[in-house]
């Protein structure tokens, strides 16, 4: 009886092996190593084997940040795949800590959403894929292996509370005495990227360049000096408090807080015209050990295409495809048009000179202290 | 005693409320302004505010924060466990058989003092990392470094409990009638320090709840964590939890306090 | 023993096992005693190996290596070279020293306040349990408490914008940016913890002492100036040197309030740690680890021969 049995067992089991192979083409170790959706055998496949996966694991992306809301749910209702949102206060260190800790589980991340810094020094953790219209991405902003590669930017932008103080056109105008007590810049310099780049925009306003960021502190030193500048770090909270009447931050926050905010305050945006407009990409790529493969790559290739740029064009940032949309008609020429004003030639700073300028700001960025 | 060591003289108690009314407000009012921050509606007519309750229900309705508060007792009850397996039954054993350890184990109890969180984090990545990997991702695993942090004040409860009992007297009594070490320690010693260990597992659990360096640092979303982000989208309800988290434990302290143990609460809380 | 040689281990209790660090053999009370006694204190031992003395040796270590895991000195040159890390242990160990006195004299007061009352009032046991709250609890709920004091909307700040004005530091919210701000807060947790430690001293204050000073014609000053004084000053001093590095180490408060800047040495190493624009500087946030554990460490040092003095007292 127990021989029958077993022997039952095992033919079941290699049955259901023979099964198994003989079904999809595609598994998910292939997925694993693919680097583009042909090597699949096409976009079907992918959408297949992502199906199969499931879940996709996204982290540090708030749903007011660039639209990600929006183009998670739209993500999810057209492939039915269901999208796990982890830390989405957490900064790009946060995502490669997560997943270096996370390596080997269900957990890990499988996708990253990074600034340029952290991005470029944890290459070794993606796995190189091209989207369907890798094309379309400029070249400077993509690494030729497909390692990594530009999502969106943002331009560096003043937002104000327009109930309580006219809307600066320069940075120069924040130095003005109504703006007392009112500016506060999103994060530190040394910290954020955000912070960061704001400092960039001043330089550039006052004479430095993207090597030379020493008179961009010095505006935010004659900022804090005339007591311009609050030593609070600005967030939707202190908006709606009122708490910083003038944020320095990426266009598609402050544009976001403009939706988030009508009817209560009248927040409006502006680039300043005083230099020229300073933008940096986030970067996308995919983790060599993700947990869902196949889910990734789809995603990759859903926020590529025009329905998923397009969301964080209603985001207010834009994509690196823009140019590519504007020129195939796939824009969404309503949101291109909501976004504010910028002349000039967008400065985008390149890999060496921000590690040249970070070292100098960890030391002259001590004014802003506790007396 | 010590009422007439002060001296009960009309200008002493004065003297006395005096202080008590200035050092206690100091404590006091920010925590009044946190019920007042929490309760504040839209201003009314009359130019004042009228005060509402909304961000107080908010707490129910938001999953994370519950969510987190549960984690956080999870991870608060563990780490009692393992202080009572560990650091109580260490001490015990101690006393009991080994007693020229200790002063070691005292120093070594002590040592977190000298490790302040913020270094023990820096140093204990690396290891988590490994145990996220192999073992589990679970924030639970927190119990493990909280039970560091909680060693210098446990031991002080502890050694506290074990100085006011007899306990070589009680051993040999209960080793003489037949008993085992084991028997001797979990139902001679723990018994009689029962105080003691509740005292040590309220500060625990305080300890756990109000932890924030660590938990952050390494990236898991505890309590104190997700009020910190909640701050940044709306401040009245991160007021809101923390006074009731707040309140949670003092009830708790005070509760213990009075009814814990054999011994009257004012003077266990004298063994700390 | 009146056990007979063959019984099992005693009856309902387990017979060894990791929790009781004890060897079966001698759970049953049997002799000889091959396993010594020390094996019990094993688990202890191995839990603060690797979750305190491993994390240490980790800070030290690395404070001493480079990217690349090579011996350097270079951190630690960083450290001492850098204005950056200069002004923010200068900065760290003046609020320590400003808030740890502070405290230490409101706490004291306090305690003595208290210690006067009825022992099992509840006046006694409510000041006690609010100081183990507010000394065990961490800093973001302390830090929203006092944004909802003295922050903006808070509730003291509305009512200096009436008496002093917007322009004011009280009335603009800004203020606990600011040093003195800073004190306030850090004694806010200063005090409770004072009261926890000293209180008991103030307890041991014998009665005998006060009826001999008074029998002896002496005054409530020549009482305190030559018999409670002395014998509390060590312990006195004892805690002052624990508030020090309750405050030197203090993090979630400091990292609550402030986002800008890392004025003080906690927030520098949450710095090396979390930054997205400054990277590569973990060894260097190790360095600034090791610093402050010397730092600690000395203080430390000085406490426990305080408390040794004041133990010989007190027996």
């Amino acid at each position: 009886m127990r021989i029958n049995k077993s022997r039952a067992m095992v033919a079941l089991a290699v049955t259901a092996i023979a099964l198994g192979a003989c079904g999809s083409s595609t598994s998910s170790s292939d997925a694993k190593t693919a680097t583009d959706a042909a090597a699949l055998g096409g976009l079907d496949k992918l959408v297949e084997a992502a199906k199969k996966e499931g879940t996709l694991n996204v982290i540090a992306l708030p749903p007011d940040w660039a639209n990600y809301g929006q183009i998670i749910e739209g993500f999810t209702a057209k492939y039915g795949i269901k999208v796990v949102s982890d830390q989405p206060d957490g900064s790009s260190a946060d995502e490669i800590t997560a997943a270096k800790n996370n390596k080997g589980t269900d957990a890990a991340p499988d996708v990253f959403d990074l600034g340029v810094n952290v991005a470029l020094a944890n290459t070794d953790i993606f796995a190189p894929y091209k989207v369907a219209n890798w094309a379309d991405i400029p070249d400077n902003l993509k690494d030729p292996t497909g390692l990594w590669f530009a999502d969106y930017a943002g331009f560096v932008s003043i937002g104000c509370d327009v109930g309580k103080v006219a809307l600066p056109a320069t940075m120069a105008d924040l130095l003005k005495p109504e703006y007392k007590g009112m500016v506060a810049l999103n994060g530190d310099p040394t910290q954020a990227s955000a912070g960061y780049h704001g400092v960039v925009l001043a330089s550039l306003a006052n004479g430095g360049s993207a090597d030379d960021l020493a008179p961009g502190v010095e505006f935010f030193k004659k900022l804090n000096d005339a007591g311009n500048l609050l030593p609070v770090d600005p967030s939707p909270a202190t908006i709606k408090s009122g708490q910083t009447p003038c944020v320095i931050d990426w266009e598609y926050n402050n544009a976001a807080q403009t939706a988030a905010l009508a009817g209560t305050i009248d927040w409006k945006v502006s680039i300043p015209s005083d230099a020229p407009p300073v933008a940096a990409y986030y970067l996308q790529a995919v983790n060599k050990d993700a947990p869902h493969p196949a889910a990734a790559r789809l995603w990759m290739e859903y926020i590529y295409s025009p329905e998923g740029s397009n969301g964080w064009l209603k985001g207010f940032a834009r994509p690196a495809t823009l140019a590519a949309m504007i020129k195939n008609g796939t824009v969404d020429q309503a949101a291109l048009d909501a976004l504010s004003v910028a002349a000039g030639t967008p400065v985008v700073l390149t890999q060496d000179q921000i590690k040249n300028g970070q070292e100098g700001l960890k030391s002259s960025w001590t004014f802003i202290t506790i007396e | 005693m010590s009422a007439s060591v002060h001296g009960s003289g009309r200008g002493r108690r004065m003297a006395r409320w005096l202080i008590l009314i200035l050092v206690m407000g100091y404590l006091l009012v920010p925590l009044l302004s946190m019920v007042e921050f929490s309760t504040r509606g839209p201003k009314g007519s009359d130019g004042s505010y009228t005060r509402t309750a909304e961000y107080w229900i908010a707490i129910t309705q938001n999953d994370e924060l519950i969510g987190t508060i549960f984690l956080n007792l999870g991870i608060a009850l563990l780490t009692v466990l393992g202080m009572v397996a560990l650091l109580v039954t260490t001490m015990t054993w101690s006393y009991l058989r080994v007693p020229r350890m200790r002063r070691v184990i005292e120093f070594l109890c002590l040592l977190p003092l000298a490790i302040p969180a913020v270094v023990l984090v820096v140093g204990i990545a690396p290891i988590y990392r490994e145990l996220r990997v192999n073992i589990s991702s679970s924030p639970l695993l927190l119990s493990l470094v909280y039970l560091v942090l909680v060693l210098p004040y446990a031991y002080r409860s502890i050694d506290g409990g074990l100085r006011s009992v007899d306990v070589n007297t009680l051993a040999d009594a209960a080793r003489s009638l037949g008993a085992g070490w084991a028997r001797v320690m979990f139902q001679i010693i723990f018994p009689n320090i029962r105080t003691a260990i509740l005292g040590a597992s309220v500060l625990s659990v305080a300890l756990v709840l109000g932890e924030y360096t660590i938990s952050s640092l390494l990236s898991y979303r505890t309590f104190q964590v997700v009020i910190y982000a909640i701050g940044k989208r709306d401040g009245s309800i991160a007021v809101a939890v923390s006074f009731a988290a707040l309140l949670f434990v003092f009830v708790l302290l005070i509760v213990i306090a009075r009814f814990g143990g054999g011994r009257s609460g004012a003077q266990a809380a004298e063994e700390d | 023993m009146t056990q007979p040689a063959g019984t099992p281990a005693t009856s309902g209790v387990p017979a060894g096992g990791p929790g009781t660090g004890l060897a079966p053999s001698e759970a049953g009370g049997r002799r000889p005693r091959r396993i010594s006694p020390y094996v019990g204190l094993l688990p202890f031992f191995i839990y603060i190996s690797i979750f305190l003395l491993l994390p240490t040796l980790i800070v030290v270590v690395g404070a001493f290596q480079d990217a690349a895991g090579s011996f350097t000195m270079a951190n630690i040159e960083a450290v001492f070279a850098d204005p950056a890390y200069r002004d923010a242990f200068g900065r760290s160990i003046q609020l320590s020293i400003t808030t740890a006195i502070a405290g230490a004299f409101l706490g004291a007061l306090l305690a003595w306040a208290v210690a006067g009352g009825n022992p099992g009032g509840w006046l006694r046991q409510s000041v006690i349990a609010a100081s183990g709250v507010l000394a065990q609890f961490g800093g973001v709920m302390l830090a929203f408490a006092f944004l909802a004091t003295f922050g903006f909307g808070g509730m003291l700040t509305g009512v200096f914008e009436d008496i002093l004005g917007k322009e004011s530091a009280l009335g603009s919210g800004n203020w606990l940016y600011s040093m003195i701000g800073l004190t306030i807060v850090y004694t806010f947790f200063q005090i409770p913890l004072m009261l926890i430690v000293f209180l008991p001293s103030i307890d041991g204050l014998r009665q005998e002492w006060w009826d001999a000073s008074a029998s002896l014609g002496g005054s409530t000053w020549s009482y305190w100036r030559h018999i409670a004084g002395p014998m509390l000053a060590p312990t006195f001093l004892g805690a002052t040197l624990l508030l020090f590095t309750n405050a030197f180490a203090a993090y979630a408060t400091a990292a609550a309030l402030i986002s800008q800047g890392s004025p003080l040495i906690t927030l520098q190493i949450r710095r090396a740690m979390t930054s997205e624009v400054i990277l590569g500087q973990e060894n260097v946030g190790k360095a600034l680890a090791l610093g402050m554990i010397v730092i600690v460490s000395v203080v430390m040092l000085a406490y426990i021969v305080v408390q040794r003095r004041t133990s010989k007292w007190m027996r």
